[in-house]
């Protein structure tokens, strides 16, 4: 047992992080191979060219249309749709990630704010606590990631659509994570600490704010890093129908029309780096307000 | 028998006068049946407003609210769209008077008092079911909400009985093939990585850190990619699931499997036991609870996915296709149908899921009285 040895960066995350990133990307190569090279060989035999094995796997890493496109040819994918066209151009990935983003965030916030309202109205009215918290756990074994595309279409049917539309959908995915870890952390405070706000004669309002909101400021950072997580699937997924022409979703629709894997793989990382940023961001604002409000660190 | 003032009741008592100066409620309804269903909105404010409130006060004053919100849908019968403001006014009231019921019943705001028994904690939940279905019920038909925006509940029971073996076919290719499959695969897998992973911790520490990023991707994505490698059958969808609930299973099994306090892993060092005994017989026991949070997670995860899924081509069955193609078709109420077969599949998952973990982790504290 090493246990009392203190961790170190390198030995601890990055070497082996590092090592398993690494045998991703080999298989990530074998499969690329393994996967194209049956075409590959198809192709071969009636064009009546034999090659060796060395080139028949260089020209599996060279498809125009691969089952399984190789790593280097996402990543010049990635790089061309990013760097080598304008931003505001439709080829850009970066203007097509704008695009997810905006209704990501729109979503989000709609969904903090309804879980917090819910969270608050189940902390202080026992009847909703009773008669309303059962129904959200089940509202989320409804898939309703799965109808979001109906909801579009509903929503284009009365004249709304854009925006808000998927913000919709990710806010129904969002306020989830949020009312559950809220009502959580506004009941997190022990007995004791509110019995003695009883005995300052604080108001329902003052414990409110004196006591649950800072109590739960840590469950709410936790929540919403799921939260704005799932915002971005829903928002995704909301521009999977035929009317959305911008947007990550699109893109993969698209791609999948045509079979263009490369830039469905695109895409994908694309959004995974939306999804990367957007996490990064909350667990920062998550330190820094742990930070100026005093927490110890851990 | 004494009587105390409740905003609710009040409230409601107000909206009935309301209600009384603008009958009809429909243009069908005459005025014989809403002077019947205020009357019994009235016995039943009466009730509410009695203390204290004895078993059969409570009963009688919900069974009195109930049967007159249910003439009130039956009012509407031929006369969808034309609801006058009495009929919302008196709608509301007996709205009021059902919170007003399940305020009652969860022990008005009282602190310190035991909690309701199971039949009354299963009632209340039930009551608030009922109370959307209701309102969506009478909002839809009441105002004459177009048909393909949002048909009423009642259309959506009609359809579901009336397409029982479309709906069959669709939860076999569904549920039964891909989600079953792709659930079980991906959580076994999830499940067996861990334990190698808490075997070999480098493995672990490279796996860890992965396994909670990749748990923030919109993975649903790679769909697409799984259609054109395993076709348009079940397999594909099955494999989206699979690489949907392979991470949460791994990242919880690790956390479980550091669940076991420390003094009980130092007790198996004293008995000599090896790596495997401890685990099978400490840690993970221990980590059962994480190993069925991540099923739960799973159970929810592997619907979305499998229907998710059929949008990017699929046989002309399953629940994914249904819903896209007759959204299409403008055919809401079929597609409502798919939802609440989806719905009751993923509640029963989830239940199921949570009698089996009561079951293995009795001893967890969270099920102690």
């Amino acid at each position: 047992m090493n246990k009392l040895r203190e961790p170190s960066l390198l030995f601890d995350r990055i070497f082996p992080v590092g090592v398993i990133v690494a045998l991703l990307v080999i298989g990530w190569y074998a499969a690329t191979f393994f996967l194209n090279a049956p075409y590959q060989r198809d192709l071969n035999a009636r064009q009546g060219v034999s090659v060796t094995t060395s080139e028949l796997v260089g020209q599996t890493m060279r498809q125009q249309k691969p089952t399984m496109p190789a790593p280097h040819q996402v990543a010049s994918a990635l790089w061309k749709a990013t760097l080598g066209v304008p931003v505001t151009s439709k080829r850009s990935l970066v203007y097509h990630a704008w695009v997810t983003l905006s209704s990501t965030l729109l979503g989000f916030l709609f969904g903090t704010v309804l879980g917090v309202l819910i969270a608050v109205g189940i902390t202080h009215i026992p009847a909703l606590d009773r008669s309303f918290l059962p129904w959200i756990i089940t509202s989320q074994t409804i898939p309703m990631l799965a109808v979001a595309p109906m909801i579009i279409v509903i929503l284009a049917a009365v004249n709304i659509t854009g925006l808000i539309p998927k913000a919709l959908i990710s806010t129904y995915l969002s306020f989830f994570p949020v009312a559950v870890g809220m009502v959580k952390g506004l009941r997190s405070p022990e007995a004791m600490h509110l019995d003695l706000m009883h005995s300052y004669d604080a108001s329902t309002w003052q414990a409110f704010w004196k006591l649950r909101v800072p109590a739960s400021v840590p469950f709410f950072f936790t929540s919403i890093k799921v939260a704005v997580a799932a915002s971005l699937v829903g928002a995704i997924v909301g521009e999977l129908p035929t009317g959305a022409v911008a947007g990550i979703g699109s893109k993969l629709l698209a791609g999948s029309y045509y079979s263009q894997t490369i830039d469905i793989w695109a895409a994908l990382i694309a959004g995974s780096v939306v999804a990367m940023l957007l996490v990064a961001l909350v667990d920062v604002a998550g330190r820094v307000t742990a930070r100026v409000m005093g927490a110890r660190p851990t | 028998m004494r009587f105390r003032l409740n905003w609710h009741t009040v409230v409601a008592l107000g909206l009935m006068l309301l209600s009384l100066f603008n009958l009809p409620f429909t243009a069908t309804s005459g005025t014989a049946l809403p002077l019947l269903i205020l009357w019994f909105l009235v016995l039943a404010a009466l009730g509410a407003l009695a203390v204290p409130p004895r078993p059969a006060l409570v009963a009688s004053f919900g069974l009195l609210g109930h049967a007159a919100v249910l003439l009130l849908l039956r009012s509407l019968k031929g006369a969808e769209g034309t609801a006058t403001l009495g009929f919302y006014a008196a709608l509301a009231a007996s709205w009021l008077l059902g919170w007003r019921l399940v305020t009652v019943l969860s022990g008005d705001g009282k602190r310190g008092s035991e909690g309701p028994g199971t039949f009354v904690s299963l009632l209340i939940p039930a009551l608030f079911g009922f109370w959307i279905l209701v309102l969506w019920e009478a909002i839809a038909r009441g105002a004459g909400i177009p048909f393909v925006l949002l048909p009423p509940p009642s259309a959506i029971g009609h359809r579901i009985m009336g397409s029982l073996p479309i709906l069959a076919a669709d939860f076999h290719q569904t549920v039964l093939k891909a989600v079953l499959f792709g659930f079980v695969a991906g959580s076994l897998a999830g499940f067996v990585v861990a334990l190698l992973a808490d075997r070999y911790r480098f493995l672990a520490k490279g796996l860890l850190p992965i396994g909670n990023m990749v748990s923030a991707l919109p993975i649903i994505g790679i769909a697409p990619i799984m259609v054109i490698w395993f076709g348009f059958d079940w397999p594909s969808k099955a494999a989206v699931v699979i690489v949907m609930t392979f991470f949460p299973m791994l990242v919880n099994t690790l956390e479980g499997l550091r669940a076991a306090g420390s003094m009980e892993r130092d007790l198996m060092r004293t008995y000599a036991a090896n790596h495997w005994q401890s685990l099978f017989k400490l840690r993970l026991p221990a980590a059962m609870p994480f190993v069925f949070n991540a099923l739960k997670i799973n159970s929810t995860l592997a619907m979305i996915g499998a229907i998710v899924a059929e949008f990017f081509g699929t046989p002309i069955v399953g629940m994914g296709f249904r819903i896209s193609t007759e959204v299409g078709r403008m055919n809401l109420d079929m597609v409502w149908a798919e939802i609440a077969l989806a719905a009751v599949v993923g509640s029963l998952f989830y239940g199921v899921l949570t009698l089996i973990e009561r079951t293995i982790t009795f001893w967890h504290p969270s099920y102690r009285r």
